[in-house]
């Protein structure tokens, strides 16, 4: 167990190699109550968070539509990433753990005169069950009009079902849901998804499986002193309609003309073929001067290590410092593995 | 009872020796740092062949969280290695001290066996740490 953020958390709860190979081959669950869950309601919430998220939450046209966004500042950097869903009420925004007190300070100094309340779910816990057999397990559990519409839920989406909100999110890169349920109710889920075959899974695994999957980590792929174009999050920014002005918008517009202009970083996905692996902090050193590994792993699906590195834009040679020797490593776009399988050439 | 081997001994930075009759040593890591490291996913080994000296970097095994070195416990000349674990380098989480031994070598000089620890005084070392 150690301490995240304030939480007692489980690095695996036996073997973290046992776990991601049960979230890619089968079905695993994740307690992920650590998050910060906060609810934006009232009649300018939409407004606001327009002007609030690089993302635009305009274009969530349904209820239970889900979009990744950056928060950021008015440098460009990013003060947290972070899922938000349109709800009946609203939205429901699903931060990270260990940034809860900015992340909130930052949302309330930026609703100024907007009409709305701002308030955080203490009383919810979030259970995500990944793996190829994941949905059919937790079908299992529900009602059959319940399973029905949890089977037919699409990518990025979700639905209320009474007091359990589940949705089509999560951070491994396989199939699965998140499930946001009143605390009383979330050991009783555990318990019946271990007794159906889903295995608890650590951090540890939680972090190989979305490093696999090229999806970032708050506080090392990026943080407030890193532009979201330097943490390839450009996929995430919504620059239509320009007339939105949201928060960082002139400052990541500069930060993009310059990397086309190749004085900017990117992060790029490396990848190590032979022995060794790739720890994060260790230099990346290409034709165009140095970088750094922001996240570095053994993936158990590939069996080398991958990671993600900030290298200058358009390097092809690459180098990383290890151990005080200079190893070649190939450059590849930051996603390793979706549904069990290697997606990079 | 140890919760370690009685039949060995042990290095403050978590290797174990075993010495024959022969005068042949056996390395490995010990229960304790193959569990604090985790699963392990590489193990590099040294050359047959080569000459070490006790507290030399002679090994490295990378874990998913971390790289560590081994260091020889006892000086001599390497004569075999643990093939085995650069194809199944969990041997060692599952089995440190039977088929996840690192490397065995021709010993220089038993006194160097008298610096280090029992089973005992390994225990503790590890509870203090």
């Amino acid at each position: 167990m150690v301490d995240f953020a304030g939480w007692s958390m489980p690095i695996h709860y036996g073997s973290q190699l046992e776990e991601h190979k049960q979230v890619r081959c089968e079905a695993g669950v994740f307690d992920v109550s650590h998050m910060t869950i906060v609810d934006v309601e009232g009649a300018d919430a939409e407004p606001y968070l327009r002007s609030l998220l690089a993302n635009d939450v305009a274009r969530l046209d349904v209820l239970g539509r889900a979009l990744y966004s950056g928060m950021l500042n008015e440098n460009g950097g990013v003060i947290d990433d972070l899922i938000v869903y349109r709800m009946a009420f609203g939205f429901r925004v699903v931060s990270n753990c260990a940034t809860r007190e900015k992340d909130l300070a930052w949302m309330r100094s930026i609703a100024g005169s907007f009409i709305l309340e701002i308030n955080e779910r203490p009383d919810l816990s979030i259970l995500a069950v990944h793996g190829p057999a994941s949905i059919d397990r937790v079908c299992k559990l529900l009602d059959s009009d319940s399973a029905e519409a949890v089977r037919n839920l699409g990518n990025f989406r979700g639905q209320m079902l009474d007091q359990w909100f589940i949705a089509r999110t999560g951070y491994t890169g396989e199939k699965g849901l998140e499930i946001i349920l009143p605390d009383k109710d979330v050991a009783g889920l555990w318990d019946q998804l271990l007794s159906h075959g889903v295995n608890p899974i650590g951090l540890g695994a939680r972090d190989t499986l979305r490093l696999e999957a090229g999806m970032n980590l708050y506080g090392h792929d990026m943080d407030e002193s890193i532009s979201p174009i330097a943490a390839n999050m450009a996929f995430s920014i919504a620059w239509d309609p320009l007339e939105r002005d949201f928060v960082g918008r002139k400052a990541i517009t500069a930060h993009l003309e310059q990397q086309r202009q190749g004085h900017f970083p990117e992060l790029a996905g490396l990848v190590l073929e032979q022995r060794g692996v790739l720890r994060e902090g260790q230099r990346v050193i290409t034709e165009n001067g140095d970088g750094i590994i922001t996240s570095g792993s053994f993936s158990p699906t590939l069996k080398h290590s991958i990671a993600l590195a900030r290298i200058p834009v358009n390097s092809e040679n690459c180098q990383v410092e290890m151990r005080g020797k200079l190893v070649a490593v190939r450059k590849v776009r930051p996603n390793f593995v979706r549904f069990g399988k290697k997606v990079f050439e | 009872m140890s919760k370690f081997p009685d039949d060995l001994k042990y290095a403050k930075s978590h290797e174990w020796v075993k010495v024959d009759e022969n005068g042949v040593a056996t390395i490995g890591i010990s229960s304790h740092a193959q569990s604090a490291l985790g699963d392990i996913v590489f193990v590099e080994l040294p050359e047959t062949g080569t000459t070490v000296n006790a507290k030399d970097e002679v090994a490295v095994v990378e874990s998913v969280k971390a790289a560590s070195d081994v260091y020889s416990p006892v000086s001599g000349e390497v004569i075999e290695v643990n093939e085995l674990l650069e194809d199944e380098p969990e041997t060692v989480n599952v089995s440190p001290y039977e088929n996840g031994w690192f490397y065995k070598l021709q010993l220089n000089d038993e006194a160097e066996l008298d610096e280090l620890m029992y089973a005992d005084a390994y225990a503790e070392h590890c509870d203090d740490e």
